[in-house]
């Protein structure tokens, strides 16, 4: 590890809670806006962190709480990953388990809606996880490598080799940081229909630690996405804030479009994007590696 | 940082007709918005702080309402919402009818009104939310812990014992 990984990984560690509740809170009044409302304050959802922590602790059952944990744990262990400039692959596989561990805590509590919700997750991963090992895949073919700091140290944007594999990820950020289709598995709006689905049984900081796990995601999936941006160019950093930040905006703009996405629309779609966008530019890149 | 700066919300629909209910739901609308206090509305027994309750008490619901409040985790306020809430209205004489939301659990902040204003609504929610951080200070410092909806039914029997014997006692004299 350089001074540089070790830098980023300190960052990361100490002030992903915090940016991401920013971007998330900016994500709520651009919402709000859209919607012809105020909104909220920008850190709200740092308040709301903040205060699930003060919460008495109620727990349906103890290996629901380590069940949790371990789900923190290991979103922010492959955050950890990511940012030492280490193994895409590695990354993906931890977030990966990570999920799985929540799907557990969820399966655990015995209760209809969060059995719903586990099952429902599980039908997204399955959805989204093509994409997502697809992405690394690209990263390999048109770097020679699956380490993040020789996929940052290229000297053309990724995008223009993999602009088919930026849509794709694209498509399923939208998923996987749960902002569309409305019935997911669990998510922040209030007119869902599962009541949280499958952290609807977490209460108080065992919510809380759920939470924060999410925040950690939030900026790694939005670190994976700058991958498509970042060069050995300084200069291409600034460039890869901007993108983040349409990103982020174009997000919430389809997500207030199409409210009213079905999983089962998420489904079909997932794949064909995954194929359509994807598998093109896999082939494309193969036979340009040839 | 004081919990009041995110209240969480459950709206639960007694014995309501629905008049109460549009005007919950109205607060949330774009000319009251009040998701700009960080409100919101939750769904969700176990991620609330707040439990907004329109219309009265049947006997149906009874046990439902006593278990939304239970798995509430503390700091908690209950806000009745509606004279039907309060007291049971207009509905009260109905056979079916037990009384207002505290016929079986603790009320906090008791909102008038046929139907409740949204304005209304909003002001008896920032009274709620004094009230929920004086009990999650008082719950840091370990002094309070709020009533569970069993000794609370236990509290209003005897209650309802002490004034029976008094009215006996002032029979006698
Ligand atoms: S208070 Fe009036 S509007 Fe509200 S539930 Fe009762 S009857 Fe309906």
């Amino acid at each position: 590890m350089t001074v540089f990984s070790t830098a980023a990984v300190i960052i990361y560690l100490v002030f992903s809670p915090l940016i991401a509740c920013l971007f998330s809170g900016v994500d709520r009044v651009v919402t709000a806006r859209m919607q012809g409302r105020r909104g909220p304050k920008l850190m709200q959802p740092w308040y709301d962190l903040v205060k699930l922590f003060s919460k008495e602790s109620t727990s349906v059952n103890d290996i629901q709480k380590i069940l949790v944990m371990a789900h923190c744990f290991f979103a922010i262990f492959s955050g950890a990953i990511f940012f030492s400039g280490e193994d895409v692959l590695l990354v993906l596989f931890a977030l990966t388990m990570a999920e799985v561990f929540l799907i557990l805590a969820a399966y655990s509590v015995n209760a209809a809606y969060s059995e719903l919700g586990a099952q429902r997750e599980l039908l997204q991963m399955m959805a989204y996880e093509p994409m997502t090992l697809l992405t690394a895949v690209g990263f390999y073919l048109s770097t020679g490598s699956f380490k993040v700091e020789d996929i940052i140290g290229t000297d053309l944007p990724l995008i223009i080799k993999m602009p088919g594999f930026f849509i794709g990820f694209f498509f399923i950020m939208i998923v996987k940081l749960r902002k569309s289709p409305f019935d997911l598995s669990t998510s922040h709006h209030a007119h869902q229909e599962l009541i949280k689905g499958l952290t609807g049984d977490l209460s108080g900081p065992v919510y809380g630690f759920s939470e924060l796990a999410e925040l950690y995601e939030e900026v790694l999936m939005l670190g994976i996405a700058a991958l498509f941006f970042i060069t050995s160019d300084p200069i291409s950093y600034l460039w890869a804030l901007i993108a983040i930040a349409v990103i982020m905006f174009c997000m919430s703009l389809i997500d207030n479009i199409f409210p009213r996405v079905k999983w089962e629309v998420l489904l079909k779609t997932a794949w064909l994007v995954t194929i359509f966008a994807g598998g093109a530019n896999l082939v494309i890149l193969s036979l340009l590696r040839k | 940082m004081r919990i009041s700066k995110s209240p969480w919300l459950l709206h639960y629909d007694g014995s309501s007709c629905n008049g109460c209910d549009i005007e919950v739901l109205a607060a949330t609308t774009p000319r009251f918005d009040v998701e700009r206090f960080g409100i919101i509305n939750t769904g969700n027994p176990k991620h609330a702080d707040i439990f907004l309750c329109t219309g009265g008490v049947n006997s149906q619901n009874q046990d439902v309402i006593r278990q939304i409040y239970d798995q509430m985790p503390d700091p908690k306020v209950v806000l009745a919402c509606g004279i039907c809430a309060c007291d049971g209205g207009i509905f009260k004489d109905c056979y079916n009818i037990l009384g207002g939301t505290d016929t079986v659990i603790p009320v906090d902040v008791y909102v008038p009104g046929c139907a409740v204003r949204p304005e209304a609504l909003i002001d008896g929610v920032v009274k709620a939310l004094k009230l929920l951080d004086e009990k999650a200070d008082k719950m840091k410092r370990g002094e309070y812990r709020s009533m569970t909806s069993a000794e609370y039914a236990e509290a209003l029997k005897i209650k309802g014992q002490l004034a029976e014997a008094a009215d006996t006692e002032e029979k006698d004299a």
